[in-house]
């Protein structure tokens, strides 16, 4: 697909949704600046900078940095995020710091450098991805909700600062997908690269919340509005 | 590591809208203010882009992600003579400035863009020419004097006798050997406010060559407008406007006319609709239906009603014809749009031009606008003017048809490459840098690097558009 960002910069583009918006970026003709722990080489058109999201003391020059060496941004994709396996009786907080840590801080390290300078520059894209995790406050993953229900609420604010001056601030919020990170999610998974393609067609097209696959922007309405007694029932 | 000021960055675009860059933007008022940006840009390993009023159509004045030194406030008129007619300016003095400050006294300025906004400087970087320039030559050719900074921070005085290599590579550098802080330039004694004003209309390039010819050695402005949808025995039809200057004592009184509010351009068309609007109504006409119908409209009444119509302009009226609808431009938008201008010596042109009005209605990509004009040569390193014609045309961009009308641009290379013709940075979006040499010799390329070597050795000065053409040549 042929995409009109020029320019793009993926946080977390070493595995799952991260990589595969970046190489159907790079595969569209967009450069590339891929930032993970695990630097690697994703082809032509990409260039690997190594960074770990909550080293947050380097991001502001490594934004720069970026920049200059992509020649400009037209899109920022944070896609960085850990979700590590919490028992339904587990209350770790060191696994629980580590989410607020890459999820929350990182994401807000790193945005706030594209907000400020979209901001001034009157131009840019930014998506976050957050997820349908965070829209509820469910018995399963407190933290990891807690920490997508702060992007969403982060990149809506953004979204009400950003949009008036031109800046397009997009929140997409997958359900499972075939992604390392829902690995030992059992049932239906969309395709890494299915959503990925419905990412950027998003980044392109709508500012706002996107679900995908979009069909559970309608189930979630649902169960957006479901009395606290139901969500007690659910197991999921 | 420290971080360049985030407060200046700024999204700086091309005049044609075809290319919108990032840059950190200093607006220095001393040349000590240059000094200090250049110190940072070596501090951050940035480069630095020189930027007037940034009304080069293509990235002449852009910058990404780098330093975009911006001279417009340095902008004082630092000496006037009104009985020799010399002007000493900073920089960012413009067009419009000068000539409202010395109309009063009888003086125009020998050479002025179609635009009044643009700055001496940036006048000088790209050695400007007018509608005259086959009578009085470039902007360069009355620049009697200028100081120049170095990145080195040295300030080197050029004229024709002192420093006379760099005084000729400069002007027309593009910006690439160092940043002017003073600029000395001669004007013109005019005896009114008035010009005198033909219109012809022309059928054919044909007409168009032969009336240029016939009006070349008496007339003191020649420009002629083309409509580029015109085919077949019709290529080149279009309007040639000459101007004279009125001779002393013709304007019975040339202290009303002289004086600026009378060179106010009118803000309203007809007398009623008003200017600041029009492009709104003009944009429903920026496609190939509509132009093709303004174009015939304006064809139409120039063979008809305004021919030979010999009637009196301002000068303003007459030289500023892309302010005449203020934010015409903006009709074009989203997309923008380039010019692309070539050169042609005049054994060639008119073949030249007719083939290349026929390639691009071939190719179904043809200008809104032609602008047609006579030139001569001048004695600047970097110059595009040669002995013959320039043809200017106006391309539509749009979300699909950039990569189209890139390769028509090849095209027109070719032809232009065949004709021995020439191309003007301060209009470029399209050169490809394999085809620099093949119109400026190797040698003039070789000698221009080789004092861009010498007098900015860190090649600290560079815009998008020497990163585009000469880098891959430098290396």
């Amino acid at each position: 697909m042929a995409t009109r960002f020029q320019r793009a910069l993926v946080v977390g583009a070493s595995s799952g949704i991260g990589r595969a918006v970046a190489q159907q970026l790079a595969a569209s003709g967009c450069q590339v600046a891929c930032v993970a722990r695990r630097a690697e080489s994703l082809g032509e058109g990409t260039r690997c900078y190594s960074h770990d999201v909550t080293h947050y003391a380097e991001i502001p020059a490594l934004f720069q940095q970026i920049c200059q060496d992509l020649g400009g941004l037209d899109l920022i994709v944070f896609a960085a995020g850990v979700m590590p396996a919490v028992g339904p009786d587990e209350f770790d907080f060191a696994k629980d710091q580590q989410m607020v840590e890459v999820n929350i801080s990182g994401a807000t390290a790193w945005l706030n450098e594209a907000a400020q300078r979209f901001g001034t520059a009157g131009l840019g894209t930014i998506v976050g991805i957050g997820s349908v995790a965070g829209d509820r406050g469910r018995a399963p993953k407190p933290v990891y909700g807690a920490t997508k229900a702060y992007l969403d609420c982060y990149l809506e604010s953004l979204r009400n600062r950003l949009g008036p001056k031109g800046v397009k601030v997009v929140t997409i919020k997958p359900g499972p997908t075939d992604t390392p990170m829902a690995v030992d999610h059992v049932g239906k998974k969309t395709p890494v690269d299915e959503a990925a393609r419905q990412i950027l067609a998003a980044a392109e097209t709508s500012g706002g919340i996107v679900y995908v696959p979009g069909i559970l922007k309608h189930v979630f309405a649902i169960i957006r509005a479901l009395p606290s007694p139901i969500m007690q029932k659910l197991k999921k | 590591m420290t971080l360049l000021p985030k407060d200046h960055i700024e999204t700086v675009s091309a005049w044609g809208m075809n290319t919108h860059t990032t840059g950190y933007v200093f607006r220095p008022t001393t040349i000590d203010g240059i000094k200090d940006a250049f110190a940072l840009a070596r501090e951050h390993n940035r480069t630095v882009a020189l930027r007037g009023s940034g009304c080069s159509y293509g990235d002449a004045s852009l910058g990404s992600e780098n330093i975009v030194l911006d001279i417009t406030r340095m902008n004082r008129i630092l000496s006037w003579d009104p009985v020799k007619g010399i002007a000493e300016c900073e920089p960012g003095v413009t067009i419009k400035q000068l000539w409202q400050y010395t109309l009063g006294d009888g003086w125009w300025p020998y050479v002025v863009s179609g635009t009044m906004f643009p700055t001496l400087a940036g006048a000088a970087a790209m050695n400007i020419h007018g509608k005259n320039n086959f009578r009085v030559g470039t902007i360069g050719d009355h620049i009697l004097e200028f100081d120049l900074l170095l990145t080195s921070g040295e300030l080197r005085t050029c004229n024709r006798e002192q420093n006379a290599e760099l005084f000729h590579a400069a002007i027309g550098g593009f910006g690439m050997l160092g940043v002017f802080t003073r600029i000395k330039i001669e004007l013109k004694k005019v005896y009114s406010g008035h010009l005198r004003v033909t219109p012809i209309g022309v059928k054919s390039w044909r007409e168009m060559f032969a009336q240029f010819e016939k009006h070349l050695p008496d007339s003191d402005y020649l420009v002629g407008w083309i409509d580029c949808f015109g085919a077949g025995a019709q290529n080149g039809r279009g309007q040639i406007h000459r101007a004279d200057y009125l001779k002393q004592g013709e304007d019975p009184i040339p202290a009303q006319t002289l004086k600026v509010d009378h060179q106010e351009l009118p803000d309203t068309l007809f007398g009623l609709l008003p200017k600041s609007i029009m492009h709104k109504f003009i944009r429903p006409f920026t496609n190939n239906l509509g132009m093709r119908l303004i174009n015939f409209l304006k064809y139409l009444s120039s063979v008809t009603v305004t021919d030979g119509k010999v009637h009196d302009v301002t000068h303003a009226g007459f030289a500023f014809l892309l302010d005449y609808v203020p934010g015409w431009k903006y009709a074009y938008l989203p997309g923008g749009l380039i010019q692309y201008q070539s050169f042609i010596p005049k054994a060639h042109a008119e073949k030249c031009f007719a083939d290349q009005l026929t390639l691009c209605q071939q190719r179904g990509i043809v200008p809104y606008l032609g602008v047609f004009k006579r030139h001569r040569t001048d004695p600047f390193l970097m110059t595009h003017s040669v002995d013959g014609y320039s043809l200017a045309l106006d391309f539509k961009l749009t979300k699909n048809n950039r990569a189209k009308v890139w390769a028509l641009a090849a095209e027109l290379d070719a032809l232009v490459k065949a004709a021995g013709g020439r191309f003007y940075f301060a209009k470029d979006s399209t050169l490809h840098p394999s085809r620099l040499q093949e119109y400026l010799a190797e040698e003039r390329v070789q000698r221009f690097l080789t004092l861009k070597r010498e007098l900015d050795p860190e090649n600290l000065l560079q815009t998008d558009l020497y990163r585009r053409i000469f880098a891959p040549t430098a290396k």
